[in-house]
């Protein structure tokens, strides 16, 4: 579904990236992991066209994407979440939600000024489709008018989230869905992850430093350290792989 | 909310009017602007067309520097350039189109080449954020001033003497009093006001806000930078050009010096007092943008009783009052009256329950 092939990134003498190489497959939660400072988002920000890596290439159903902007890669599938979340502050929740349809709607700005025909057709559709496909579905229906800067921390995570689901998207890049959240806004978020996965069939690939929810929820999961890929594999084979252990344990004495 | 409130379609909830209090409010509002227009004696009405027709061009101010974020220290260029093109173009087209129709061409012309130029004043957006932009497009203002003030171009825009202007003419229906002028400026009003709503509850004003708020989180929802902040810069410029050819209707003779840099900013002090990125917002402004000077000359004339040698210290007093009226809003309101207003409107929402 998307894959990423030999991804070399760097700024100035600093490698950021060196040779990533993993496919997200279809329908699947890869996670991506690795201690501060290894890559991870740094992955996310080439994949969704923030930077222009040096070396590699990205493809996305087949189709090579490397060099796209982040808005046309939007209109191909792919959506995020950032870790230190970028929800527009000015905007109510339902706003920010109905943005995440942006790329389906055609009302062009004659229509938008009069609100006719099409215009309002197509805002009461995309109303009914968020309220009942994401609203709903992530458990948001009491806070739908309340502005960003009136939620708690896990809620706006959860409305991010919801953003991203209001665009339909193929492939979902969550970075770092659960940092800073406690045990239970995790297992919640963990829980609407999995329902994503399996209600929508959207392929997940995510950053996470939680490592029990990685290995809970992930069915693939790719090791960064030094912005070198030192292991990927299933979470049990991950897990016993000894240069992650190193990495994060630190080489035994 | 709790009054009368319950909604049972998605269609009542996006209404603009979606309670109660504010459909009072506006009606309110129009049928008092009715009265006004029928009854006001004549200094009134001035006054309230020209509130109207800075209103038409701090809408347009909105949609850029409330909605987009985005900062213009410019547009005073896009009255002008409305003024003007809808003169010349009465002017050059006089004898081919016939006067009761002209202003159907006239004025649409003007505001197209408004919006056409804002979009090439708006160029440097895509590359220079905040103060920069500001200064950029304060260029726009001198070089358009420059222009029509040259000789090369005297024979049609008439140099520093300016142009005389016609009453329009609709289907042979001159309006030709101020009184007759109020009812169409307030019409044009409402409906910038209602176009300015409308685009902000559909996907290309929430595109606006999302650059706004955060531009690299609306990229990645596929929202095109380039696109949408030229678009921008193109419907604030074709709402001032709008209320450039009304202007050119409406005072019988126009000037360079009337477009200069103080009109820019007074639209954009209109917008911060009124309160940014609300549609009520710059109906506020303008209210107190054009009252102030007023109330400070009655007061003043009240004051001094119009001794000689005080009526020149009217003038820098007026500045100093403008100045402070915008540290205060800057400092205590930065969202405006219009923040004042909603706050006002919740607690009636709430009474008896709530306050505030």
């Amino acid at each position: 579904m998307l894959k990423v092939e030999d991804l070399h990134l760097s700024f100035g003498g600093i490698k950021a990236l060196q040779g990533v190489n993993f496919e997200a497959r279809a329908g699947e939660i890869t996670g991506v992991i690795g201690p501060n400072g290894a890559g991870k988002t740094s992955l996310f920000n080439a994949i969704s066209g923030f930077y222009t890596p040096d070396k590699g290439r990205v493809s996305f159903e087949g189709r090579d994407i490397t060099d796209l902007r982040p808005d046309k890669k939007a209109e191909l599938g792919l959506a995020r979440t950032f870790q230190n979340i970028a929800l527009f502050r000015g905007m109510t929740v339902l706003d920010n939600i109905k943005l995440g349809g942006h790329t389906r709607l055609k009302t062009n700005l004659w229509q938008a000024l009069w609100y006719f025909g099409s215009a309002q057709r197509e805002e009461l559709e995309l109303r009914r489709e968020i309220e009942e496909r994401v609203i709903d579905f992530l458990e948001i229906d009491h806070i739908r008018k309340y502005p960003i800067t009136m939620l708690p921390y896990g809620l706006q995570k959860r409305v991010e989230l919801g953003r991203a689901l209001a665009m339909r998207p193929k492939v979902l890049l969550l970075d770092e869905p659960v940092a800073g959240m406690n045990r239970e806004e995790t297992a919640d978020m963990a829980r609407f992850i999995l329902d994503v996965q399996e209600q929508f069939g959207t392929t997940i690939l995510l950053v996470e430093h939680d490592m029990h929810m990685v290995m809970d929820i992930c069915s693939h999961i790719v090791v960064l350290n030094f912005g070198q890929q030192i292991a990927s594999g299933t979470p049990a084979e991950v897990s016993r792989n000894p240069d992650v252990i190193e990495a994060y344990l630190g080489a035994a004495a | 909310m709790i009054n009368a409130n319950l909604k049972s379609t998605y269609a009542a909830d996006e209404r603009v009017l979606n309670n109660r209090y504010k459909q009072m409010f506006v009606y309110g509002m129009a049928l008092l602007l009715a009265v006004f227009g029928a009854f006001a004696n004549d200094y009134l009405i001035l006054i309230a067309c020209k509130m109207g027709l800075l209103l038409i061009a701090v809408v347009g101010i909105n949609v850029l520097t409330g909605y987009t974020g985005l900062v213009s220290l410019g547009h005073a260029a896009f009255v002008a350039i409305g003024a003007y093109s809808v003169t010349i173009f009465q002017n050059v087209t006089a004898g081919f189109i016939p006067d009761p129709v002209m202003i159907f061409f006239a004025v649409p012309f003007a505001v197209f080449l408004a919006a056409f130029i804002g979009v090439i004043v708006g160029l440097p957006s895509l590359r220079v954020k905040g103060l920069y932009l500001a200064v950029a497009t304060l260029a726009a203002n001198f070089i358009v001033i420059f222009l029509i003030e040259q000789d090369l171009f005297a024979p049609w825009t008439g140099g520093m003497v300016g142009l005389t202007t016609n009453a329009p003419n609709i289907f042979g229906w001159i309006l030709d009093s101020k009184r007759e002028m109020f009812g169409l400026i307030a019409l044009v009003g409402f409906v910038t006001l209602l176009m300015a709503q409308n685009l902000i509850r559909t996907r290309i004003g929430r595109a606006f806000i999302a650059i706004r708020d955060r531009d690299y989180s609306a990229e990645i929802l596929g929202i095109s930078l380039l696109k949408y902040k030229l678009m921008s810069f193109s419907i604030s410029a074709a709402f001032c050009g709008l209320s450039g050819a009304l202007f050119a209707y409406f005072y019988a003779r126009i000037l360079p010096e009337q477009f200069e840099l103080d009109l820019s900013l007074e639209l954009v002090a209109a917008l911060i007092v009124g309160g940014m990125g609300r549609t009520m917002g710059p109906v506020f402004g303008v209210i107190i943008i054009v009252m102030v000077p007023e109330v400070i000359k009655i007061t003043f004339g009240a004051l001094t009783g119009d001794a000689a040698g005080m009526a020149q210290l009217r003038a820098p007093l007026q500045e100093i009052a403008f100045g402070a009226l915008l540290v205060f809003f800057l400092l205590k309101e930065p969202l405006g009256i219009n923040q004042i207003v909603d706050r006002m409107l919740r607690a009636a929402n709430r009474w008896p329950f709530a306050r505030g």
